[in-house]
Order: structure tokens, then C-alpha cells, then sequence
């Protein structure tokens, strides 16, 4: 053996010292595993800190180290603090060796005895693997400074401006015919009360008269492909039926339009517009889009009375689909959220009694410009309220439905009871589990609404029934519940009931999360790539995460998201190039048999045929380094860097304790 | 038959993306689980090679655990299918070589289900406590005598022909 092996065990703290004997290990590794060139085994409290690193870097210099090998953490965490360390000493980053001996051993495992033997298994596999460690150089590719923002909602917004106001170009594309997204839906926003349509459409308008950013709505990303630096994207632009060029969004075919649909986005069931519309009056852009499904022209073949009125001649019925390519360095995913469905909690009767309410039909039913002009009535358009009962948590902390709280749904419930109570002056009723204020000016807002007078019940609402016990009840919708501050049953007879309805993932968020690389958690929302320390960013480097697609939060917390990648995206654009993982698979052609095997393997059509040759050959910017080429060649041409067959082989045999001195 | 006082040793090859996560996930949640499983990080589950389980089976491990990405999630979009096939293929493998198929099992974990690793991982090791040891892996002097009285039988895994995957 030619290699000079440190090892180094971690304390961290007590985190792993306080379940393995990390002196035992050390000695165990000088002394066991010396004979395969272990010529040092340090122990230290925290490797991790400057302490530590400047302990491996003295090593390498003085003690002329070829390999070092740091137990401690998962490579996850602090692999990239070793190499670097490894680096600054002179000594190739990818001939350190991570043993991870926290995750995998001292915090999953209770016996002392049991976790030290474990420890010194996963130190021997690690040596072992070490020493067949090769050293790597790191692929550098140029960025390409154009970013990709999908959603238009306010974090999408917020993320496209601040790239675009650095100077860099940003493709914003919204698959709805105009961008704001839900904020747009919105009368008001807590805490302060500002109207949010006030507050959103200068961002709106700001973001679709930007130099620097393309606005793509009415369009969905169907394909991308590449990597850090290098997106590929193709984006489908759905026929509008209307000539951008021409339009001036003057209105006149919403207007002469015959045919009226429920609008069952933007106006959550409760409006209609024409079949040829724009959503709602500050939509930007201002173009219209044709619903095709609904148009009559598209049904019967006559009509086109939106043609016969357009002063600038820019319907155009025979408009197609268009698929655009557009090549970028970094993609900001925005999808934000779905309206949990009330319908789901039938004893709540939300599609059955026609007065319940979910959360955001209560946005449109309060917002000045939405179906009733902003007068809080009853589903017959016309009759006030006299008492609302507002449900907290439909959907939301329930076992039967989603186990995490929905964040914004408490302020919201608040928000609504203040604005029932300022224009109706209806008995207020909040049904609560808990209250969740915790935020700047929250809590001050709750305050307020209880001066107001609102009530409150804290209890879990049983049941919204129709069926009336006693002669108040008559005509009313009657909530059941516990009020468990009182110890007793309650039925509250009122005239509406408004479910404060959760958030979940996209319906598509799955397949939306596959078609970027990257993953979601059990409840469906995007995973980040560190819950606390990189909450924008996903495993899928150059891909980043903001606002309620990352999970459940309110606006201002959306729009710090939205800033906070943009922020990431410019640091990576800045540095101009990005280096990519040296984890490649190459083919030896001397050994390759040309039977072609590997080729139909790659899913990154990564692997072609030189067929004057009769080899394979791999393109290492396409190739992607998942190894499957490299264990499906029966010739054993193809290596893997960083994984090859000796490395594993070796970890193995480390691991079953196969390389200990013979005794 | 279960021997209670034997503690199996398991090799579990994980995946990059999800269950070694989910496996870091375990830690950080200090959830508790039987600790006779070794890992190795592959970059995906389509990068195991079978003989990296034969291996590890000679060399002395009872069992062998292979996690991936669930079906439709993987990294890189569909190589766990190929795992898939590999492992199907290679219990058939086992069987004929005389050895329990079930000492190898693919577990599909995705880097959020930490508490879904911690149990198969605790489930498996009864499952192998149950089955007994392989014996495979003897030690080093009385495998060369084994090696020895069986030079002739071209069945034998022999160790040291891994070694020499590559043809000079």
C-alpha cells in the first residue's frame, strides 16, 4: 500500500460522542487498518469548524497525506467543507472520503457497544473506498444568463423583477391568460388592510412592460432537458385566437360577445365572463384569449361576432399552437397552490347548502370589483347576512385530510370577520382549534377583530346542518360544535358559513416535480434542498423553489422567497460558469464489443454509436453520472468516476470487515 | 429456528437522491432503528451492479437491502425501472445458486420517508434474523481450503475473479 490515510472522527459535540466512543474508533482505525495505509486517526469536537479543517489541511501538508477520510456527518452537509479544506492543502477534494457516522449511526441507534462496532464498520468501508478514490477534475460549462420563471403569481413576479432589474433576461411564463395569480383574486390583505389589487398590479404592470423579461402567458412548459447553466425548455403557447400585433386590449369583443360561461377560476363559480375575455379588468397582458372550448364559432362554425367588431382585425380563428425553444441558466418554479376542495368535508355541506361559503368565493364575494360589487350577500344575490360563521382549519391539521397547518387560513378567517363586520355589522362567529398569529403585526391584527366584537368558539366544528331542532333555527344553517373552553355542545344557527379552506400542492405538482427533477414530500409540496439553511433551493441544482409551490405561506413571506432566489440565481449567473459534478461514465474502446447494449439504457440519449468504429462513445456534457450504463456493460468497458466498480467493491468489503490486519 | 443471539450483517445500497436522504431524514428525526445495516451511496439504484450483491453476500453479509426512488420518481427519470429488472433477475439467480431469494430486498423510499426506511430497515433485519446466517463469507484460510477441494467445480464465486473483471 502506497497511500497515506488520515482518518478523522467528529464529536460533534455530543451529537455522535455522546453514542459512539469516537476515541475507540480512532485508535481502532490506527491501529486495525494501519496496514492499508492508515498513518493517522485523529479525534475532534467539531471537524466541521476552522479548527478542525486547518487540523486536515496541517496533515496533508506535513504528514504528506494522499487520502483523507472524515467521519462525521452525512456527505450531504459538510462532504463540500472537506473538500474544499482538502483543496486548500494541495491535495485533489475528491480523494476525501466522507463516513457518515451521525445520520446513519449515532442519532438512528441507542446502545453505545452496538453504534461504536457500526461506526467502525462504516470508518473501514470509507478507507477502503478511499483509497480507491481517483482524483477528479470538476467539468467547468459557461451559464447562460437568461432565466426561466414559471408562475406569475406574486412570488413568480417578484423573482422575474429582481433578475430583470439586475440587468439579465427572464422568460415569465403563466399558463392562465394573464399574470398576478391568486393575489389578484384577493379584496384585501391582512394585516394592514391594503386593497391587493393596489398593492399587485404596479408589480404586474411592471413586470409586462420590462425590457428584460418576456412575458409568455396562456403558455405551460412542456419539456426540459440539460442542466445547470444550460436548460433546454420548450413552451407551449396556446392559441389565444387573437393577434398580440393588432390587439390594443380595447375590449369590444368581450363586449359584442353572446356567449357567457361561469368563470370558475378567476371568479371561483361565482361570475361569469364571455367566451372571449381577459379575466379581469387589470389583467396584464391585456389581450384576450379565446376559450375554444366554449366559443360558439369553434361549436356551430357560425358566429364570429368578435371578428366582425374587432377595429383592428386581430381575431384570428386559425390561429395555432406554438411550440417555443428557449435555451436558459436557471429556472425559478413559482406554481404556487390549490384551494383545498370544501366538498371533501361533506358535513360541512360546501356544494349541498347553498350558503356555505369556501375562502375564496368570500374573496370574490367582498372584492369591489368582483360579481356582487363588493356587498357581502347571501348565494340569492341579494339578502345580507345578519350572523356568518366562519370555519378555521377545513382541510388543514386533519388526519383525514392534510396534517399540516395551512399557515394563512387563521389571518384569514380574522380578515374576513373584520370585513363582514364593517360592512354588514353581522354577528361574527370564528370556530378555531388554535390560533395563529405568529407574525409581524399578526397578533395585533387578532386583537383588533376581538375588539371589534367578533366571537369566538375554540372547538372543531362537528357539523353545518340545514335541519332545524328549535323554532330559531328555522331557515338557518346551524353549526354543531364543541366549545371546549365551555365544556359544552353548542348549535349556533347563522345566515352564512365561510369555510377557511387549507392550501395543497398544484393537482399536477407531480408531474410538474418530474418534469423539472426534482421531488415532493409526502403532503405533495416541492422539496427544498436544506428545510432551514436552503429553503429556495432543490437537490436539482440550477432549479429553485418559491412561494407556495415550496409550501403553504402568505404574502409576504412569497414575495421574500421570490427575492431571496433571485438572488441565488444572480450569484450563479455572475460567476459566469458553473462546475458540474466530474461524476461521468466513460467507454474504454479498446474493450467495447460494439453489441450496443448500454445505448438504449440512457434515458439522456447521452450514449451514441460510432459505427465505422463499432463502439460506443459518451457525450460527458450530456451524461448525467447515474451509473447504470457502467453496471449493465457486460464487457465491463464502461467506468464510472467517483462510483467505479473498485470503489464499491472495496466499501464493501471494508464495510464486512475484510480488510482488518490479520491478527 | 430463530436464533435470537444472532445479529445479521447487512449491506443496503441507497440511492443519492431518496433513500440515502430518507436515511439522513431518519437521523435528523432521531428515529430508532436496527443497526445491522451498512450503507453504500450509489448515485442511483440503476448503477448496482449485481455482483456488488454477490459480493457482498461472499464477503459475509446476510442479506442485502437495495433502495431506490419509487416508481415514476427517479432522478434520472426511469433508471430505477432497470434496478427493478436486475434485482427479479437476480433472485432468480440466488435460487438457483442455493441461497433464500428474500436475503435480497428492494425497498422504494423517496427522500421524504425517513420513517418508512427506519422500519423495512428493522423489518428486513427480522426477516434475515428469521432466515439464520448465510455463511457464505467464511474467514479467509478455511474459504482457500474450500477453494482448494472445489478447484474443479467452475460453480464456486470466486472473490479474486472480481478483481480481474478487466482482461489484460
Amino acid at each position: 500500500m502506497t497511500e497515506k490515510v488520515g482518518v478523522y472522527v467528529c464529536h460533534c459535540g455530543s451529537n455522535i460522542a455522546g453514542t459512539v466512543d469516537v476515541e475507540d474508533v480512532a485508535h481502532w482505525a490506527a491501529e486495525k487498518l494501519g496496514h492499508q495505509g492508515v498513518i493517522i486517526a485523529r479525534e475532534y469536537k467539531f471537524m466541521c469548524s476552522s479548527l478542525g479543517q486547518e487540523l486536515i489541511e496541517k496533515d496533508i501538508k506535513e504528514l504528506g497525506l494522499t487520502r483523507v477520510v472524515v467521519a462525521a456527518c452525512s456527505p450531504h452537509l459538510h462532504e463540500k467543507t472537506f473538500r474544499i479544506a482538502a483543496k486548500n492543502a494541495g491535495l485533489n477534494p475528491y480523494l476525501v472520503e466522507l463516513a457518515s457516522i451521525r445520520e446513519q449511526v449515532s442519532w438512528v441507534h441507542s446502545d453505545k457497544v452496538v453504534a461504536t462496532a457500526k461506526a467502525k464498520a462504516v470508518v473501514s468501508g470509507a478507507v477502503s473506498r478511499a483509497i480507491q478514490n481517483a482524483p477528479l477534475e470538476e467539468l467547468k460549462v459557461p451559464i447562460n444568463s437568461n432565466t426561466l420563471v414559471v408562475g406569475g403569481g406574486i412570488a413568480g413576479i417578484q423573482s422575474a423583477l429582481e433578475i430583470a432589474n439586475a440587468g439579465f433576461h427572464v422568460y415569465l411564463v403563466e399558463r392562465e391568460p394573464s399574470i398576478g395569480g391568486h393575489m389578484a383574486q384577493f379584496d384585501k390583505t391582512f394585516p394592514t388592510l391594503d386593497c391587493s389589487a393596489c398593492i399587485l398590479t404596479p408589480r404586474m404592470v411592471e413586470a409586462g412592460t420590462h425590457p428584460n423579461i418576456t412575458l409568455l402567458t396562456w403558455s405551460e412548459v412542456t419539456n426540459v432537458a440539460g442542466y445547470v447553466g444550460n436548460f433546454h425548455v420548450t413552451i407551449k403557447k396556446k392559441a389565444r385566437f387573437i393577434n398580440e400585433e393588432l390587439c390594443t386590449g380595447c375590449g369590444i369583443c368581450q363586449e359584442k360577445c353572446p356567449k357567457k360561461v361561469i368563470d370558475d377560476v378567476y371568479e371561483a363559480g361565482l361570475g361569469y365572463r364571455k367566451a372571449v375575455y381577459t379575466p379581469f379588468a387589470q389583467a396584464v397582458p391585456n389581450f384576450p384569449v379565446m376559450d375554444k372550448d366554449n366559443c360558439t364559432y369553434f361549436e356551430k362554425g357560425t358566429c364570429k361576432a368578435c371578428e366582425k367588431f374587432c377595429p383592428t382585425g386581430a381575431i384570428d380563428f386559425n390561429q395555432q399552437d406554438e411550440l417555443l425553444h428557449i435555451d436558459v441558466g436557471n429556472i425559478v418554479l413559482a406554481t404556487g397552490y390549490d384551494l383545498f376542495d370544501a366538498r371533501r368535508v361533506s358535513n360541512y355541506g360546501y356544494g349541498r347548502l347553498p350558503n356555505v361559503f369556501t375562502s375564496l368565493e368570500f374573496e370574490r364575494l367582498s372584492n369591489a370589483a368582483g360579481p356582487t360589487n363588493g356587498n357581502i350577500v347571501l348565494r340569492d344575490g341579494k339578502t345580507a347576512p345578519k350572523s356568518v360563521g366562519i370555519i378555521h382549519c377545513v382541510g388543514s391539521r386533519d388526519r383525514n385530510f392534510n396534517n399540516y397547518c395551512s399557515v394563512i387560513c387563521c389571518m384569514q378567517g380574522l380578515k374576513f370577520a373584520h370585513l363582514v363586520h364593517e360592512r354588514t355589522g353581522a354577528t361574527v362567529y370564528n370556530f378555531y382549534i388554535d390560533m395563529r398569529t405568529a407574525y409581524k403585526a399578526y397578533d395585533e391584527f387578532y386583537q383588533r377583530v376581538l375588539e371589534e366584537g367578533t366571537l369566538f368558539v375554540r372547538g372543531k366544528v362537528a357539523e353545518v346542518t340545514d335541519a332545524a331542532r328549535y323554532s330559531n333555527e328555522k331557515g338557518k344553517l346551524i353549526i354543531q360544535t364543541e366549545d371546549t373552553l365551555a365544556g359544552k355542545q353548542r348549535r349556533i344557527p347563522v345566515d352564512m358559513v365561510i369555510l377557511s379552506s387549507g392550501l395543497q400542492p398544484r393537482h399536477d405538482a407531480k408531474e410538474v416535480g418530474k418534469l423539472f427533477g426534482i421531488s415532493c414530500s409526502m403532503d405533495g409540496w416541492f422539496t427544498e434542498k436544506h428545510p432551514k439553511l436552503d429553503p429556495v433551493a432543490t437537490m436539482t441544482e440550477g432549479i429553485y423553489i418559491v412561494g407556495c409551490a415550496q409550501g403553504p405561506k402568505d404574502i409576504p413571506s412569497s414575495v421574500a422567497q421570490g427575492a431571496a432566489a433571485s438572488a441565488r440565481v444572480l450569484d450563479k449567473i455572475l460567476q459566469k460558469e458553473v462546475a458540474l459534478e466530474p461524476i461521468k461514465a466513460t467507454v474504454n474502446k479498446e474493450m467495447c464489443s460494439g453489441c450496443r447494449i448500454c445505448n438504449g439504457l440512457c434515458p439522456f440519449n447521452a450514449i451514441g454509436f460510432l459505427a465505422d468504429d463499432n463502439v460506443s462513445e459518451i457525450n460527458p456534457a450530456l451524461c448525467q453520472g447515474c451509473g447504470t450504463c457502467v453496471a449493465a456493460c457486460p464487457a465491463g468497458a464502461i467506468s464510472g468516476t467517483g462510483f467505479s466498480n473498485e470503489q464499491i467493491i472495496a466499501q464493501i468489503d471494508g464495510l464486512l470487515m475484510r480488510n482488518l490486519e490479520p491478527a | 429456528m430463530t436464533d435470537h443471539n444472532f445479529e445479521p450483517t447487512i449491506i443496503g445500497f441507497t440511492c443519492n437522491w431518496c433513500s440515502y436522504r430518507a436515511s439522513d431524514l431518519a437521523g435528523t428525526a432521531r428515529m430508532k432503528y436496527a443497526p445491522n445495516v451498512r450503507l453504500i451511496r450509489l448515485m442511483c439504484s440503476g448503477r448496482l451492479d449485481p455482483t456488488f450483491v454477490l459480493r457482498a453476500l461472499s464477503e459475509g453479509a446476510d442479506g442485502v437491502m437495495i433502495t431506490g426512488c419509487h416508481p415514476g420518481e427517479c432522478h434520472y427519470i426511469e433508471q430505477n425501472y432497470k434496478a427493478l429488472r436486475r434485482f427479479l433477475l437476480l433472485r432468480r439467480v440466488l435460487t438457483g445458486l442455493g441461497i433464500e431469494p428474500e436475503r435480497v430486498k428492494l425497498v422504494w423510499a423517496s427522500a421524504a420517508e425517513g420513517a418508512r426506511f427506519a422500519s423495512e430497515t428493522t423489518a428486513f433485519v427480522e426477516e434475515i434474523r428469521k432466515l439464520g446466517p448465510l455463511n457464505w463469507g467464511k474467514d479467509e484460510g478455511e474459504r482457500r481450503k474450500d477453494e482448494e477441494g472445489n478447484k474443479n467445480s467452475s460453480f464456486i464465486i470466486q472473490p479474486s475473479s472480481f478483481e480481474k473483471e478487466v482482461p489484460a
